[in-house]
């Protein structure tokens, strides 16, 4: 593990803690949490509900902010003690890219227009932004349905566009919320395989949080989560 | 890439029926509007198609039109002859609801002498009265035709000229006759009536009033000198045609137009309502997607943009085709509907206003909306 500066490691969380409500109704969802994602590596989150999984994700997506510790992201101190950072949706806008559940694509957003608007977000100028999306689709074997809504698209399409998404700005951290949970077995295993080459091809992190056993070995680390704590001891895959 | 027009074009459908709705309600408010500036202009075409400058009525009234006045026939005579006076007219103004082709008609039927102030200041169709007996000119809201025949009274009368716009303040179409027929229809005691006055041996009474005498003032002289001038006879008020139409506006048609004017603004204020509710609905719709928008980087501006453009989009839409329902049916209402550019310019601002105002319901709860609520199912 790295210590608070060493900017090796995409993800760095040390001592994070996080509890919601105070006195009788305090509950600590994270207790000194600490973990570090590398490029290349795709990891897993696994532990039972309530378990501070969801909570964990969040504060690493700068969504939620910790009550206490360190984090780091791509080199970047975000947060020591308080948020380093006051434009915090354009660190996510740069840094982060988010695969969901159920996708979340816009429905009024062809797959195209669904990657391309991160990009617009970005300032990347119209025309241009079409063209990476195109290739990211493409690069990600979905481009023949570049011009379909997503009301049209199959699951693993839709997830596949979803993937484009978030590494339509080429962030180096990938957070994945349940990335296969709605797919099937063979379509889930494309997924894994799609997050595995965009980890090694482009050097991302990807940290997923998943209940899908099928996928369990298909991560380098698999990180457990118990009543906020993580267990000190990382499960290797194929050991659930 | 314009998010709001994505959306719209996605559900382009439902956008549209939104529109729709509106657009019915702000005809509807465009339409009050119409026709409270449609009873004033009704109100005052009466008063101001002779284009005169003094009115003289009865003593002690606000007449011809807030209240009864009569006076006698030859005051025209009077007042023709007060220094100043270029021309002076009499006339007689009474409604009269009659039969005609079968169906009801009913008129506001003005007495006046041909050559003098007091008739129809241009006709649409046919030529003005030349007889001095059973002839008229009808407006065209009266649904009477060049030589139709006209039953008032107990006299028949044809129809030689058209006028166009010409109604009373209570809306009814009117009708010019001359004045002899018309003060014959107005005091003539119907036969049994007039033996009987005979009989109790008070004759059946002179028909020679008159309900006002209009003077038109040369360009040289004062108004206010004529009226003042007129006021010395003792039998006589007299008032400007701005005091005139003052009465009108402030009187006659006042709580019908106050009336309007209230519902009016109760209909804006429920457009507002239903502006807002629509947009805090539109928005409730895309809570995931703007949960989405804002997790993947999306600025607060390109939120309320979406918000924003949207409402604008519905209230121009709404407006637009509501004004040009409202434009295309309002010769079809049975009043007049008077659409003028700058009401159309101030709705259109407060539409505008409004749906700027009500987007900020919706925008308050997508501020609100936690990027989190993205992530898991």
């Amino acid at each position: 593990m790295s210590s608070p500066g060493d900017t090796r490691a995409l993800v760095d969380v040390r001592n994070v803690s996080k509890h919601f409500g105070a006195g009788d109704t305090r509950v600590d969802a994270l207790r000194d949490v600490s973990l570090e994602v590398h490029p290349g590596q795709v990891v897993a989150l696994l532990g039972p509900s309530g378990s501070g999984k969801t909570t964990l994700l969040n504060v690493i997506g700068c969504i939620l902010e910790p009550s206490s510790g360190w984090v780091s992201l791509d080199g970047d101190v975000v947060y020591d003690g308080r948020w380093l950072r006051s434009d915090l949706r354009k660190l996510r806008l740069e840094k982060v890219g988010f695969i969901f559940q159920f996708h979340n694509l816009l429905p009024f957003l062809d797959s195209t227009d669904n990657v391309a608007v991160v990009l617009n977000l970005a300032g990347v100028e119209s025309g241009e932004s079409k063209r990476r999306a195109i290739e990211l689709l493409d690069y990600l074997e979905v481009g023949h349905r570049k011009n379909a809504m997503p009301a049209k698209l199959s699951g693993g399409e839709a997830q596949r566009v979803a993937i484009a998404r978030a590494l339509a700005n080429r962030p180096r951290i990938i957070l994945a919320d349940e990335p296969t949970a709605a797919l099937d077995s063979q379509r889930a295993g494309i997924v894994m395989d799609l997050l595995r080459k965009v980890a090694v091809e482009q050097e991302a992190a990807i940290l997923a949080v998943t209940h899908d056993e099928k996928i369990f070995d298909r991560f380098d680390h698999i990180f457990h989560l118990r009543d906020g704590r993580l267990d000190t001891a990382d499960s290797e895959p194929g050991t659930h | 890439m314009n998010l709001a027009y994505r959306d719209i074009r996605h559900n382009l459908g439902r956008f549209g029926l939104t529109c729709f709705g509106l657009s019915l309600l702000l005809g509807v408010v465009l339409s009050m509007i119409g026709i409270y500036r449609g009873l004033v202009v009704d109100a005052l075409t009466l008063a101001r198609t002779p284009g005169v400058d003094v009115w003289v009525v009865e003593s002690g009234t606000r007449g011809p039109f807030a209240e009864a006045s009569r006076i006698p026939g030859d005051t025209r005579e009077a007042i023709a002859r007060l220094q100043g006076v270029d021309a002076a007219g009499s006339v007689t103004y009474q409604s009269v609801e009659t039969l005609h082709a079968g169906r009801k008609l009913r008129v506001y039927i003005v007495g006046y002498e041909p050559g003098r102030p007091g008739g129809p200041d241009r006709l649409a169709a046919g030529r003005p009265i030349g007889r001095s007996h059973y002839e008229m000119v009808a407006d065209k809201r009266a649904g009477l035709a060049l030589n139709d025949r006209v039953a008032l009274g107990r006299d028949t009368f044809t129809v030689v000229g058209i006028t166009d716009g010409q109604v009373s303040s209570g809306g009814d179409p009117v009708i010019y006759i001359t004045l002899p027929d018309s003060q014959k229809l107005q005091f003539e005691l119907a036969p049994p009536a007039a033996r009987r006055e005979v009989a109790r041996g008070s004759g059946p009474g002179s028909t020679d009033t008159v309900n006002a005498v209009l003077a038109r003032v040369s360009p040289h002289a004062s108004p206010e000198r004529v009226a003042e001038a007129a006021r010395r006879w003792k039998h006589l008020s007299t008032m400007t045609q701005a005091g005139q139409e003052t009465i009108l506006t402030r009187s006659v048609v006042e709580r019908a137009r106050k009336q309007i004017g209230l519902f009016t603004a109760i209909l804006l204020v429920v457009s507002a309502v239903i502006i807002a509710l629509i947009i805090y609905t539109m928005t409730m719709d895309k809570l995931r997607e703007i949960a989405t928008l804002k997790l993947i980087g999306a600025p607060d501006r390109t939120i309320i943009g979406l918000i924003v453009q949207q409402a604008l989009g519905m209230g121009v839409i709404g407006f637009g085709f509501g004004a040009l329902l409202i434009t295309t049916v309002k010769d079809y209402f049975p009043r007049r509907v008077v659409l003028q550019p700058e009401d159309g310019l101030a709705l259109a601002v407060v539409v505008l206003l409004v749906c700027v105002a009500s987007s900020a319901l919706g925008v308050r709860l997508a501020l609100k909306i936690d990027p989190a609520t993205a992530l898991g199912g």
